[in-house]
């Protein structure tokens, strides 16, 4: 912005940045210029003339559209003149003329834009007395969105956002004038993982979003805003309801977080809360060996009997929990609290796919926060395909992108992001350490990428795991390179949606709540003496640890919390061998899922929307989720649950609410050391506070090492990785979500393709180090030679494993 | 006096061709501005010219060269060929039968404006003409008056042939720099206005057939002696297009200040018929209508300017005493309608409307109050109904819907009254 310019609007002088958008400084001044095809995230294109005002800059007034006029200097502005009302006024007219006035019928009455202008500026009446123009309506143009031709006003937010924002124009104007429309191109649907962002921010009706057409008007909802569930970005978002039914979600505009947009899993991902296979009741194995409907008295009864019995005979380390990263954090805590406090083990952990060391991913240092990537002269993204795994996030870096920064991108495949990328490199997973080898001297092909790290900072590093046969040591190595440069942050990733707030609760071996170690002697003495108990010292086992544990018989029994390692741990299939060979299997879920169809006792929760509380996203952001809806039958939130299973052998939590719980964090946990309730109240200009804010403190600093790990080299190298629409949970129960599921291929390198005689189309058996699967060839030339690329949990690839080797054997 | 066409006249059959061209002294212009001219120079001579551009607008050519930024490159150079405005066809003649004095005239201007790469952007509805250009093209590449060292003087220049696709929309300029780069034809805001940010996002001078036909006439014989023929503030000659009730439409190239009438008589051989002329339109369909009593009008840019109207594209369009003002003003307003991008609301539904409105009244289902619904409805695409138009739009296309509808209710308001009937279910 420019230096401070003085601007007269309607009489009165205001002092703002120079070059601000005349229509923004007004609203700043109090003034509402009406407006329709302006949004402040996208460029300006005055097209609706709404915003038309009387602009003085010296040379008498002007009609001008405000939202195209950056400020000046003595600017003279008057938005309230007889012309300027007339134009107003006649623009409206000009709106409705050939609008269908099917207000009852649609589902933007009593919300739209161009209703509420029409009361505020428009005429009383219409002039039109011609045949209106008609169009086919509504038409689907994807599975999740319909135009209404007919109601568009042609205000290019749509076909902006698209090109501008989420990178995939596949809506356009076509032909001209009064025949103007908004339409895809032909064979070709809008298919875009981002689309739902055109259907709020159209200031009509004539974008509607399958899974909310009809269910409800406007005024009939109740609304509270809370944060997405979907993944660790922690979009704002407003969740709105009826007739306690969850009926849609929608961006709130979180400057440091979302701005507004959402994914579209995100923002349709709600239908699972209302699904009718949620769980009501608690379910125990009967004797005949299904699972069958019982009280809450009972089910906690066979859990207390059991636990009493196998801590007597084998000790609490034959014990284990495992999730916990898609509650809340006062969830995870009470999950924790009691693994460690009453039943006594560490063995316990929140991350099933990701395997990077929980340490890096709560505490390492120095950390990047989203905003900091719009200052970033160069981003470095190495780990997972963002727009995959993380899609806000990859809006943001997209917008960073195409704003200047430097991005380089090393993945195993073409990603979203590569046609803003300055530099990409598409690498087999195993020679990852190659590639920062050759990253580190600035060789070959990451000359290019080096130069950039070398051109001087700011710097963001986004890291993670590109796949799930990429040594998770890789990220640390490549961690410690990047901060090492100077003036670099990293930003360590992992997609799911709590998991942040789960290691910050201690949900993980090695961390204790708050960020501390478990290996510190005095973080372990000053948490025992809150817990009055003392702190398991044995070191606990990880997710593969206990996976493994289970199946060798060290382990016995097994918590679940919202946890489906059948689908989510790497090894889907030593995890389902695992479940079969405990004893014991308590599961707390939403759903019956390939895992806790295996559990002795299930206990139905409620989840989000249903719960209070907090959640912490990938930068270690707090902020909260609300309750706006009462869980399905006789479900109870998580951590109710884990206070009555502790009650049931006798001992407590001291949780009787999410707010306690929290309170007990913000005195236990240091990272989270008084930070209160009321402080992460959400609604405008609440961002949410990052841990550890002025009151906490971090006893961990976790410094990223390369430990030198070596290259592994493969003769056709698996990449496993999650698509957006995986075959888990809440897309499986989110009826609009389900059909969108990746189809199942196994992509190769056409290189590949032709050297090794598979041909795309061909059906190839696909043997990876646990199993097989039967999979249609497609080439794709943006994935590295060597590599072959499977989704990791569609229900046709589960069990291939997660070993770098990987056979392909034509079928036909 | 003429300029432009005299080596048309001279050699109908052969005037496109590059031997006539350099036989009647083709190119001699361009090697003095490049060889013995500094490109300052060049433009002092266009400055001191007083040239206005022959596009529409007139707007002075070597003050508009000036506004480029001086220490931006690339720059480019692009000929506004999509001549589109009904009655207007003299760039057609200009382009079909002396190619070479447009590619001179480029050659020239690029080299005054320090620029590399001009393009001609013809519309497609002109198949001929680029056909001609496009062997010209060829032609001057092969003599080496276009490509690498024009003449030896290290003076590059690269001249691309670009065919529109068929919208009226992208004779304005900043649409057609939009539809040279491959976007939907719909005029940018201005500012930044071309000169400052055009082609590419780079300074673009975009300039009219005609103008730049002129420039090795101005070359050769120097500013000055441009700057001395005709009236002052519309000096030079000019081609207009007479179309309508004269017994010989053409193109003429005439030196301005002569009246209408005198064109009108002298050169279009009158009315047929003798009948009487009921109006005409000065200077393109854009333009608002001056009636029969207006005829002693001298045709100067500033003399119908006053008059509120314009010499605009020079198409002087003539009605006669027969005409039916609602029918001619419909046949106007549907092309606008016709014609609009579609863009800014006030244009794309008040056009149509102003369209249906008249096409109401033709079909006799007009209504009393129709006539203050059309004043009302322009009112709002061109707030006023003035001309030069205040504009609720980005570009003068939408206003220059309005022009026919305005000019109907002014001066003929009677007869579009009587096309209204009396009482009925419209009343």
């Amino acid at each position: 912005m420019g230096d401070p310019v003085k601007v007269t609007i309607d009489g009165t002088e205001h002092e703002v940045d120079g070059g601000t958008l005349l229509i923004q400084a007004a609203q700043d001044a109090g003034t509402y210029i009406p407006r329709f095809c302006w949004h402040k995230r996208m460029k300006p294109v005055g097209m609706c003339r709404m915003c038309l005002v009387e602009v003085d800059t010296g040379r008498g007034p002007m009609l001008t559209t405000s939202c195209t006029t950056p400020c000046s200097d003595g600017m003279v502005v008057d938005t309230k003149s007889d012309i300027v009302t007339k134009a107003q006024e006649g623009i409206l007219e000009f709106l409705l003329i050939n609008h269908p006035l099917d207000c009852p019928v649609c589902d933007r009455g009593g919300e739209c834009p161009l209703q509420d202008q029409t009361m505020a500026y428009g005429p009383g009446e219409s002039r039109f007395v011609e045949e209106k123009r008609h169009y086919e309506k509504p038409i689907d143009i994807s599975e999740l969105v319909l135009l209404d031709r007919e109601r568009c006003i042609l205000c290019a937010r749509c076909t902006r956002f698209s090109d501008e924002i989420s990178g995939d124009p596949l809506i356009e104007f076509q032909d001209r004038g009064n025949g103007t429309q908004v339409l895809t191109f032909p064979d070709e649907p809008f298919k875009s993982y981002f689309s739902g962002n055109t259907v709020q921010i159209c200031p009509v009706g004539a974008l509607t979003a399958r899974p909310y057409r009809f269910r409800a008007r406007p005024w009939d909802l109740e609304a509270v805003e809370a944060t997405c569930p979907h993944c660790s970005v922690g979009c704002r978002i407003n969740v709105q309801s009826s007739q306690n039914q969850v009926l849609r979600f929608l961006g709130v505009d979180n400057e440091p977080t979302n701005q507004g947009w959402l994914c579209d899993k995100g923002r349709f991902g709600f239908e699972y809360i209302g699904s009718p296979d949620r769980l009501t009741t608690p379910l125990v194995r009967g004797e005949g060996g299904e699972l069958e409907e019982t009280t809450w008295a009972a089910a906690l009864q066979v859990v207390a009997q059991w636990l009493q019995d196998v801590i007597a005979e084998d000790g609490p380390d034959s014990v284990a929990g495992l999730g916990g990263a898609r509650g809340t954090n006062e969830d995870a805590y009470a999950f924790g609290k009691l693994l460690r406090a009453v039943i006594g083990t560490n063995n316990l952990d929140a991350q099933l796919e990701d395997g990077l060391n929980p340490q890096f991913l709560a505490a390492a240092t120095p950390r990047a926060s989203i905003p900091d990537l719009d200052a970033a002269q160069t981003i470095l993204l190495w780990g997972p395909d963002l727009k995959e795994e993380l899609p806000v996030l990859y809006l943001r870096v997209r917008q960073a992108a195409q704003n200047g920064a430097n991005l380089i991108v090393i993945h195993p495949r073409r990603t979203g992001l590569h046609d803003v990328a300055t530099a990409t490199v598409a690498y087999a997973p195993g020679r990852g350490p190659e590639i920062l080898d050759r990253l580190r001297s600035g060789t070959g092909d990451l000359a290019a990428a080096r130069k950039l790290l070398m051109g001087g900072g700011p710097i963001v590093g986004l890291i993670g795991r590109p796949g799930l046969t990429e040594d998770p040591m890789l990220a640390e190595a490549v961690a410690a390179f990047v901060r090492d440069l100077p003036d670099a942050k990293i930003m360590p990733l992992a997609r799911r949606s709590n998991l942040f707030g789960a290691l910050d609760m201690g949900l993980a071996p090695s961390l204790l709540p708050g960020r501390a170690a478990i290996a510190s002697p005095e973080a372990r003495s000053a948490l025992a003496v809150e817990w009055a108990t003392p702190i398991p010292e044995a070191t606990g086992r990880d997710a593969a640890g206990i996976i493994a544990g289970l199946a060798d018989g060290t382990l016995r029994s097994l918590f679940l919390f919202g946890a489906d390692p059948i689908r989510d741990f790497p090894d889907q299939a030593a995890a389902r061998a695992a479940l079969e060979a405990a004893n014991l299997v308590v599961a707390v879920d939403q759903f019956l899922t390939d895992s806790s169809r295996l559990a002795d006792v299930v206990f139905p929760a409620e989840g989000f929307t249903e719960v209070e509380g907090t959640v912490t996203n990938l930068e270690g952001r707090v902020q909260k989720v609300a309750r706006l809806v009462a869980g399905p039958g006789q479900s109870r939130p998580p951590w109710a649950i884990f206070e009555d299973i502790a009650a049931a052998v006798g001992s407590s939590l001291g949780a009787v609410s999410a707010a306690s719980i929290h309170k007990e964090i913000a005195q236990v946990a240091p990272a989270y050391r008084g930070l209160s309730w009321e402080q992460l109240e959400l609604g405008p200009g609440r961002e949410g506070v990052i841990v550890p804010g002025e009151t906490g403190e971090q006893p961990l600093r976790y410094v990223p090492v390369d430990i030198g790990i070596a290259p592994r080299a493969a003769r056709l190298a698996l990449h496993s990785a999650r698509t957006l629409y995986d075959d888990g949970v809440h897309v499986r129960f989110s009826r609009s979500l389900a059909q969108l599921t990746a189809e199942p291929f196994a992509f190769v390198n056409p290189e590949d393709g032709a050297r090794l005689g598979i041909a795309a189309g061909s059906l190839v058996r696909v043997t990876g180090s646990s199993g097989a699967a039967d999979l249609e060839v497609q080439h794709d030339p943006g994935l590295a030679a060597g590599a072959v690329y499977v989704p990791f949990n569609l229900e046709e690839t589960v069990g291939i494993g997660d070993g770098l080797d990987v056979k392909l054997e034509v079928i036909s | 006096m003429k300029i432009l066409t005299t080596r048309m006249e001279a050699h109908p059959s052969d005037s496109h061709t590059i031997e006539r061209y350099v036989a009647t002294d083709g190119y001699k212009a361009a090697r003095k501005a490049i060889l013995d001219m500094s490109p300052g120079e060049c433009h002092e001579e266009v400055k001191a010219s007083n040239i206005r551009g022959r596009g529409g607008a007139g707007f002075p050519c070597g003050v508009k060269w000036g506004f480029l930024p001086p220490d931006v490159r690339p720059r480019y150079l692009v000929i506004n060929g999509d001549e589109s405005e009904p009655g207007t066809f003299k760039d057609r003649q200009l382009l079909e039968r002396d190619p070479h004095q447009v590619i001179e005239g480029i050659i020239i201007s690029a080299y005054a404006i320090d620029c590399n790469q001009a393009f001609i952007y013809i519309r497609g509805e002109y198949p001929k003409p680029a056909r001609r250009i496009e062997q010209a093209l060829a032609e001057a590449y092969d003599a080496g008056y276009l490509g690498k060292n024009i003449f030896g003087s290290g003076f590059d220049l690269e001249v691309t042939l670009h065919l529109g696709g068929g919208a009226y929309i992208c004779g304005e300029e900043t649409a057609l720099l939009n539809s040279l780069e491959g976007k939907r034809g719909e005029p940018r805001i201005k500012p930044p206005f071309p000169a400052v940010e055009g082609l590419y996002g780079k300074p673009t001078i975009v300039n009219n057939v005609e103008t730049i036909s002129n420039m090795p006439w101005i070359v050769t014989n120097g500013g000055a002696a441009y700057a001395a023929i005709g009236p002052e503030g519309s000096v030079g000659t000019r081609m207009f297009s007479l179309s309508g009730h004269v017994r010989k439409p053409g193109n003429y190239e005439i030196v301005m200040g002569m009246t209408f009438r005198e064109f009108i008589e002298d050169y279009g051989g009158g009315v047929p018929g003798d009948r009487a002329v009921k109006c005409f339109i000065p200077g393109g369909a854009s333009a608002p209508w001056f009636t029969g009593d207006q005829l002693d009008l001298p045709i100067t840019i500033d003399d119908v300017g006053n008059a509120g109207s314009m010499l605009g594209s020079g198409a002087i369009v003539v009605m006669d005493e027969t005409t039916n003002v609602v029918e001619a003003a419909h046949s106007i307003v549907s092309f606008f309608a016709h014609e609009s991008c579609g863009q800014c609301t006030p244009c794309r539904e008040g056009t149509s409307w102003l369209e249906m409105v008249l096409a109401r009244i033709l079909r006799g289902q007009g209504r009393p109050v129709d006539l203050e619904l059309l004043l009302d409805v322009s009112d709002n695409i061109a707030p006023g109904l003035g001309w030069p138009p205040k504009m609720t739009t980005i570009c003068p296309l939408g206003p220059s819907a309005v022009s026919p509808v305005t000019s109907i209710l002014r001066h003929f308001r009677d007869e579009v009254e009587a096309m209204i009937p009396a009482g009925g279910p419209h009343g």
